[in-house]
């Protein structure tokens, strides 16, 4: 297999932008400007309804877990309330990020910035992350979001369900925001006149983790760790289990989002906690429409999509044999059929893909 | 001196949408507010060039439809990251039955 290299600044960066993948006019299904607007229509209520149920429960689960810490006892509910802390605040990130999780600016913001700062994520600089993510979707070298790279770094993915990898550059980063200063890479996407701010929040950051490590130094007591900061350990598997299946096993440097991204039927709780981000196709060609009007943009435009995959664990036997592949030095990916009614693939926008379809 | 161009019938444009409007071979945004005021700005994004006619007008602000970036359509102000740079902003006039444009 061709050595590809992920960095913003390599060489694969520069093959991007010279073939025309950077920034690229992507496939997109039609779908009528009026029903296009009805999807896209913001409002407040569904999400104000999530956000309630979602504070209410982690008040809840941390109530119980403290109630009965340190006896065993707590520990259902501090898995409860992590998985909320450590995953559901992920889908929070995500969507209030985008702008589409209420219709008034405050609230998305607002909770932005709780979500943020629960995930170790500066606002600003995953602000322009995830905007890059959507301009060239796996378009190595110019998407700091691809998760599995090939070969896949099966063992840091693994680690990462515990959100190990994630923490410790996620607090690596920070520190180094609140020294005043910006990695490399994340200097290349964000501008100049946004990195003052991101420096500020990352030293008030700084500040509450002071405090919260003081408190528990002072009780003797990890429970206010259990409370702040280590649920992004003990309640990340939720976000990596869904986060892998977004985009792993399929193409790279391709222009049409039915071939490089997975959509997957869910439980609904799974459903709650990732904001409907498992209609993950949908999402990305059309990234204004709200979560709650996810399936709705699903039933309109399935016939134009491969299928989606029935569930997480049917999502996870269709990847396994390809990472397994890709391990192993093979240079392939998983190319799904379309049904008769799509469009078809365009091969001219994705000739530049690198690698073969698996059989 | 900008000349005024005929752009289209006021009824093209629904209420609170937008459509696009393309002349010598610059493409500009065209707005009808809820109080059917019309608004013109430049066709694209500042942040990577997406033509805002496929956004979503909520009150007086238009939302990209790529990056989900915001601005006011009156004043073309940048309102929402990851767009930064305002847009340029047009004179439009309702006579005669039509929609025109300083251009």
């Amino acid at each position: 297999m061709e050595k590809r290299d992920y960095s913003l600044l390599g060489q694969d960066a520069e093959r991007a932008v010279e073939s025309g993948l950077a920034a690229a006019q992507w496939y997109h299904s039609d779908i009528p400007r009026p029903q296009m607007k009805a999807l896209m229509k913001r409002s407040d209520q569904p999400a104000i309804r999530d956000a309630v149920i979602l504070f209410g429960a982690m008040a809840l689960f941390a109530g119980l877990g403290i109630l009965l810490w340190p006896t065993w006892w707590s520990a259902p509910f501090w898995l409860a309330y992590g998985v909320l802390y450590g995953s559901a605040m992920d889908a929070r990130w995500h969507e209030c990020g985008h702008g589409t999780a209420f219709r008034t600016a405050w609230m998305n913001d607002a909770l932005y910035q709780v979500a943020c700062f629960c995930m170790i994520r500066n606002p600003v600089s995953w602000r322009w992350s995830h905007a890059r993510h959507h301009t060239d979707t796996i378009i190595v070298g110019r998407d700091p979001e691809i998760l599995a790279m090939r070969p896949p770094a099966l063992a840091q993915i693994a680690i990462n369900l515990f959100g190990v990898m994630d923490v410790w550059r996620g607090l690596m980063r920070m520190m180094l925001n609140a020294s005043g200063k910006l990695d490399p890479q994340e200097a290349s996407y964000i501008p100049q006149s946004e990195q003052p701010k991101l420096i500020r929040v990352a030293r008030i950051w700084v500040a509450i983790y002071a405090a919260t490590i003081a408190l528990a130094l002072a009780q003797a007591s990890l429970l206010p760790l259990m409370v702040i900061g280590l649920p992004r350990l003990y309640g990340a598997w939720h976000h990596v289990l869904t986060g892998i299946l977004q985009h792993t096993g399929l193409a790279e440097n391709v222009t049409d989002h039915r071939l490089n991204t997975r959509t997957v039927h869910m439980n609904p709780i799974s459903r709650f906690i990732y904001l409907n981000m498992n209609y993950h196709v949908e999402h990305h060609m059309f990234p204004m429409v709200p979560y709650h009007r996810l399936p709705a943009l699903h039933d309109l435009i399935k016939d134009d999509l491969p299928p989606a995959s029935p569930s997480m664990l049917a999502a996870l036997r269709e990847m396994w044999p390809i990472l397994r592949r890709q391990l192993r030095g093979e240079d392939i990916y998983l190319r799904r059929d379309l049904p008769p009614t799509a469009q078809p693939y365009r091969e001219e926008f994705h000739r530049a893909a690198l690698g073969q379809p698996a059989d | 001196m900008a000349d005024w161009i005929d752009a289209c019938a006021p009824d093209d444009i629904d209420q609170e949408d937008v459509i696009r409007f393309d002349h010598e071979g610059r493409s500009y945004a065209l707005y009808r507010s809820l109080g059917d005021e019309y608004f013109c700005t430049a066709g694209l994004c500042t942040h990577e060039e997406v033509h805002l006619a496929d956004g979503l007008v909520m009150d007086y602000t238009i939302e990209c439809p790529k990056h989900n970036g915001q601005f006011d359509y009156r004043t073309g102000e940048a309102m929402r990251a990851p767009v930064c740079e305002n847009l340029a902003t047009y004179k439009v006039k309702h006579e005669g039955g039509r929609i025109w444009v300083q251009i």
